[in-house]
C-alpha cells in the first residue's frame, strides 16, 4: 500500500442476498485523481461505492479509506457521496434541502452558495426539489456531496441525463478538485466518459477486468477506443 | 448526541410540512373532526363526555403513527436515510430529531381537539385542563415513537400501512375503552396491561373525573412517556448505517 492510495481495496467480497456481485475485488485509487468506475449496468459498481462510503454489509476483504476502515467515524465529513437515484428531500427547497445537510456535516452556511454555483443551479435556489427537471435533481444531489471538504467524493452516475454542455462543466469541476487533492470515484455505464478520467477501474458481472489509464489500456489492448478496448478484455476473459 | 444536529434535524422535518400544507391540515384537524362526530353520533353531552376521554387519546395516537410511519419509511426508500449514515449524525440525533418534530404537530393536534371538546362539544372535566393537554400530548408522542419503530420493519409503505391495525388496534380495543379493563378476562386484562395506550386512557380518564394528582396519575403519566422513549431507543438500534 503507498501512501498516495486514498481507497485501498482487498478481496473484497459482497453478497446481495444469495447473490456473490463482488468477487474479490482488489484496486487501489490513487490520491488527488479522478478515478472513473466503469462498466454495464448491474455489474457491482454501486455496490463497490457503497462499501468505499461503509454503508454496505461485506461479506470478505478489507476496504480502508484515507488510512481508516470504511464506515469509520472519523470519515464522515470526509467523504462525499451522492447516490444514484437522487438523495434529497423532494419537499424542501433546493438551499432548504443544502443547509439542512450543511448542519449535519458541520460545514459553514456560505458553502451552500459556493456548491449552488459549483453544479450551476443558480437561480433555483428557492424552487422546490420537485418541481425540478431530472438533470437539476440529479445536480442538487451531487451540490449536497460537495459540502463541506470532501477529501473523497464518491459519486454514483453523476452527470446521468445532463446535456453535453453541462457534462463538460461538470467534468471540469471534477478535475479542478482532483488538481486541489481531492480523490474522485466517479462511475458511469456511459464508455464515452472514460476518456475523462485519469484512472480507469473496468468492472463486469461482479470483477474488475482493469485497473489502467486509458491511455495504457487502449495500448494494452490494441484498440482505438475505449468500447472496443472493453470489448477486447471482455472477449480475453470469456475465452481464458 | 449532538444538538444542533438534532434541532437541524426537527427544523427540516417541520420545514417539509411547511410545503406541505394538506398534511398539516389533515394532521391538526382530523382529530377534532371524529370527535365532532362521534358528539353528533351519541347526540348527548354526557354520553359524549364519558368516551370522549378515551378517544383524546386514541385518535392522536392513531394518526400519528401511521403519519409518523409513513415519513421516515420513506426517509428509508429515498436514499436521503443512506445518505445521512455516511455523514456525522447519530442515529438519536435523527430519531429525537423526528420525534421532536411530529410532537410538536402532535401538540397542536392536542390543543386544537381539547379546545374544541371543551368549548363546543360540552366535555366537561374535573381536573386540569393543561394535564389533560399534556397527556394528550405525550401519548401522540408515544405513537410517534412507536410509529418510528415499526417503519424499521416495514421494506414498502403497503407494508407500513399494514402495521397500523397490528400495532395500533389491539392497543385500542384493549384500552378499556369499548370495555372496563378489569372486567376483561385474565389473559386480556394481561395483554391490555402491558400495552402503553391502557395508561394513557386510564390517566385521561382519572383527569376528566377528579382533579386531585394522584400516584397512580403520576405512574401513569411515567409508564407512557417510558414506553415512548423505549420505542425511540429500540428504533434508532434497529437503525443500521450498514445495510445488506
Amino acid at each position: 500500500m503507498t501512501s498516495s492510495a486514498a481507497v485501498e481495496v482487498t478481496g473484497l467480497r459482497v453478497h446481495r442476498g444469495k447473490r456473490l456481485v463482488l468477487r474479490d475485488v482488489s484496486c487501489s485509487i490513487p490520491q488527488g485523481s479522478v478515478t472513473g468506475l466503469l462498466g454495464p449496468s448491474g455489474c457491482g459498481k454501486t455496490t463497490l461505492m457503497r462499501s468505499v462510503v461503509g454503508v454496505q454489509i461485506v461479506s470478505g476483504g478489507s476496504v480502508t479509506v484515507l488510512g481508516s476502515p470504511a464506515g469509520s467515524p472519523r470519515l464522515r465529513n470526509r467523504i462525499g457521496y451522492a447516490t444514484q437515484s437522487p438523495s434529497v428531500y423532494a419537499d424542501l427547497t433546493v438551499a432548504e434541502n443544502l443547509r439542512y445537510f450543511c448542519a449535519v456535516l458541520h460545514a459553514p452556511r456560505s458553502d451552500v452558495a459556493r456548491v449552488i454555483d459549483e453544479v450551476g443551479l443558480g437561480g433555483h435556489e428557492s424552487q422546490l426539489v420537485s418541481s425540478l427537471s431530472g438533470g437539476e435533481l440529479s445536480r442538487t444531489s451531487l451540490a449536497v456531496a460537495l459540502l463541506g471538504k470532501p477529501e473523497l467524493l464518491v459519486l454514483d452516475e453523476p452527470t446521468v441525463g445532463l446535456d453535453p454542455l453541462l457534462r463538460d462543466e461538470l467534468w471540469t469541476l471534477f478535475r479542478t478538485l482532483a488538481a486541489r487533492g481531492v480523490t474522485l470515484l466517479v462511475s458511469s455505464h456511459v464508455m464515452d466518459e472514460a476518456a475523462r478520467c485519469e484512472r480507469l477501474l473496468l468492472m463486469r458481472d461482479g470483477e474488475l477486468l482493469a485497473d489502467s489509464s486509458p491511455d495504457a489500456l487502449l495500448a494494452e489492448t490494441g484498440t482505438h477506443d475505449l468500447e472496443q478496448a472493453f470489448l477486447s478484455l471482455v472477449r480475453a476473459k470469456e475465452a481464458a | 448526541m449532538n444538538t444542533p444536529i438534532l434541532l437541524a434535524t426537527t427544523a427540516r422535518i417541520l420545514n417539509q410540512f411547511r410545503h406541505d400544507r394538506r398534511t398539516v391540515a389533515l394532521m391538526v384537524l382530523m382529530p377534532s373532526l371524529l370527535l365532532i362526530l362521534l358528539r353528533f353520533v351519541f347526540n348527548s353531552e354526557a354520553a359524549f363526555s364519558r368516551a370522549a376521554p378515551a378517544l383524546l387519546a386514541v385518535f392522536p395516537f392513531a394518526i400519528m403513527f401511521i403519519v409518523t410511519s409513513i415519513t421516515t419509511l420513506r426517509e428509508r426508500t429515498t436514499a436521503t436515510l443512506e445518505r445521512l449514515m455516511t455523514m456525522p449524525i447519530g442515529k438519536l440525533d435523527l430519531l429525537f430529531g423526528y420525534a421532536l418534530a411530529f410532537g410538536v404537530v402532535a401538540l397542536v393536534q392536542v390543543l386544537v381537539a381539547v379546545g374544541i371538546s371543551l368549548t363546543w362539544l360540552g366535555l366537561e372535566i374535573g381536573g386540569s385542563v393543561w394535564l389533560l393537554v399534556v397527556i394528550a400530548g405525550l401519548d401522540a408522542l408515544l405513537g410517534t415513537a412507536l410509529g418510528l419503530f415499526a417503519s424499521a420493519f416495514a421494506r414498502t409503505e403497503f407494508q407500513a400501512v399494514q402495521f397500523m391495525p397490528l400495532f395500533v388496534m389491539p392497543q385500542v380495543l384493549l384500552c378499556g375503552l369499548f370495555a372496563p379493563r378489569s372486567s376483561m378476562t385474565t389473559v386480556l386484562e394481561w395483554l391490555s396491561n402491558v400495552m402503553p395506550l391502557s395508561y394513557a386512557v386510564d390517566a385521561l380518564t382519572a383527569v376528566t373525573t377528579s382533579s386531585e394528582i394522584t400516584g397512580e396519575l403520576v405512574r401513569n403519566l411515567v409508564i407512557v412517556a417510558a414506553c415512548g422513549l423505549l420505542a425511540l431507543v429500540l428504533g434508532a438500534v434497529t437503525l443500521r448505517r450498514r445495510t445488506p
